[in-house]
């Protein structure tokens, strides 16, 4: 069956994408399995210079999920172009590039460097990380600041920008309209929820970070939902993440409006898992009455 | 490293908290001495990394602590059910061409067995020094010294061996310090770094176990981040900025 997906610079041989910051750059995965399988790859977050990141512990198991406090932990752009770039170049798959920042001027100076990179095929602007003081979920949750990254962004690019947004605001229907006015070529839906957990023995916080983004099969409702609400609003793709465990979930965010789906703490917990969806989804799309994968987009709308 | 269904063998309580478990499991001759695998315990999210203690043709140990629900539910599997395991992963001990002392507080003990197999097999001297809070906590001891390690115990509290730690025990029996391999609480692998010459084993919450999700980082001296999972879990004594 042909699962082939045409989204703004992305040519996607198929729709799985495993999410930013779930899959490094690829080096780990690549021991396991053959990369080029996958549709393409968000690759964890540049930022200009080198960050740390947070204190540990930055994982906590919950309820059909984890919370995870990592912090954009990332050696800088610069190292990214020199050292991780070339060895995702020798796979025939799109790289999406996550794009993160304490200010504007960061998200910018991260694009400009990544322009002439040709293994970059799009950008995803990380407005939404809920694990940073500065930058992320602050741009993320107000929708004239969402609007002004974005339009900056889209300015300083010479590819196609698609944005992440938060769930953790009151109407993000809002904030992906103010995205698509200011130009973006694309929605990524969703980043993690906050959430936090508590160890009952010492009375702390099990994240040092005390809060954490909240990931895995227990947000995949929410992420649906909001896939859904904003495709009825905007005329731009999206690209569904959340919760998905297998081919079955990918085919519901199809479903809500979405036209490619990222798959995040699954792989974590079943490192094939990607692999193992895309061998799963024409079997899937057939057994629901689907001839092409493009006939699956869209449908619940 | 691979994903395989292992079968459970036998599941038993050791001491008050903690348990071995025996599996049959195809991933068992790929196992290093002080390599750990990730073991899914059906109805929970994440897996829960686990060293491995020992493994014989296609059987492997595991000895793990009650600390929370997850190992709780592990605790209440029983034997012919079967548990998901990946690995084996990270990096373990080195096994050197010469005699070493094995160092283990509690816990941390576990992954020294298949450590002093390798080291038992290549005709080496094996001392095993084990730290325990108390005579009731005791485990692993029997197994060791049939391994031919000489074995010595150290209590908190006196009631079985050198009273006091691993360090004191060390010290009242004149023990060598020029090269050891050793797990444990941090507070243990602090003070044996100060003193000791080798190799440690580090513990951290992990999420992927091979490195790609920074989830388990610490600090080396020079403020590089290594990832617990797969730069370690075992370093080099003055590695890590502990």
């Amino acid at each position: 069956m042909d699962l082939h997906v045409e989204l703004p610079g992305l040519h996607l041989k198929n729709p799985i994408i495993p999410a930013s910051g779930c899959f490094g750059f690829g080096r780990e995965f690549a021991e396991l399995y053959d990369l080029s399988l996958l549709g393409g790859i968000a690759i964890k977050s540049a930022t200009p210079q080198e960050r740390f990141g947070n204190p540990t512990p930055r994982i906590a198991d919950t309820p059909m999920g984890m919370l995870n406090a990592i912090g954009l932990q990332n050696h800088g752009v610069d190292y990214i172009i020199e050292n991780e770039l070339p060895f995702l170049a020798q796979f025939d798959t799109e790289i999406l590039a996550n794009v993160a920042g304490s200010s504007e001027e960061d998200y910018v100076e991260v694009i400009q460097k990544l322009n002439d990179q040709p293994v970059v095929k799009a950008y995803e602007l990380n407005i939404s990380c809920p694990n940073v003081k500065l930058g992320g979920i602050g741009l993320g949750t107000n929708p004239e600041l969402a609007s002004h990254v974005t339009r900056i962004c889209k300015a300083a690019a010479k590819k196609p920008v698609y944005v992440k947004l938060t769930p953790n605001v009151t109407d993000i229907v809002s904030i992906a309209k103010a995205v698509e006015t200011a130009g973006a070529d694309g929605l990524v839906l969703i980043n993690t929820l906050l959430g936090m957990k508590i160890d009952l023995k010492t009375r702390k916080p099990v994240l040092a970070n005390t809060t954490g983004g909240l990931s895995g099969p227990a947000i995949h409702p929410i992420a649906i939902r909001i896939v859904y609400q904003c495709a009825k609003a905007v005329n731009i793709p999206i690209i569904g993440v959340g919760g998905v465990q297998n081919a079955e979930d990918a085919v519901e965010f199809l479903n809500a409006g979405a036209s490619a789906v990222e798959v995040g703490a699954q792989n974590f917990v079943d490192p094939y898992i990607c692999k193992e969806i895309i061998e799963e989804l024409p079997k899937i799309l057939q057994k629901y009455g689907y001839r092409t994968l493009n006939e699956a987009i869209g449908r619940s709308l | 490293m691979k994903c395989s269904d292992a079968k459970i063998l036998r599941n038993e309580k050791i001491t008050s908290d903690i348990y071995r478990i025996e599996l049959e499991t195809s991933l068992s001759p790929l196992v290093k001495p002080g390599q750990f695998v990730q073991v899914q315990i059906p109805g929970f999210y994440l897996r829960r990394p686990i060293s491995v203690c020992e493994t014989n043709d296609n059987t492997m140990v595991l000895i793990y602590k009650t600390v929370g629900a997850g190992t709780e539910a592990m605790h209440a599997m029983r034997p012919g059910e079967r548990i998901n395991l990946f690995g084996p992963l990270g990096r373990g001990f080195p096994i050197e061409e010469k005699d070493v002392v094995l160092i283990g507080g509690g816990i941390g003990i576990p992954p020294l067995v298949e450590t002093a197999k390798a080291y038992r097999k290549n005709g080496r001297h094996v001392t095993a020094v084990l730290g325990f809070n108390t005579k009731e906590q005791i485990f692993l001891r029997e197994r060791l010294t049939e391994l031919e390690c000489y074995v010595v115990v150290a209590t908190m509290d006196g009631t079985e061996g050198v009273h006091g730690t691993v360090l004191d025990a060390i010290q009242s029996k004149n023990i060598s310090t020029s090269f050891v391999e050793a797990c444990g609480p941090m507070s243990m692998l602090k003070a044996v770094s100060s003193v000791c010459q080798g190799y440690i084993s580090l513990e951290s919450r992990m999420a992927c176990g091979i490195g790609a999700c920074m989830g388990c980082v610490m600090k080396d001296k020079d403020g590089e981040s290594l990832r617990v999972c797969k730069d370690g879990p075992v370093f080099e004594i003055g590695r890590m900025a502990l």
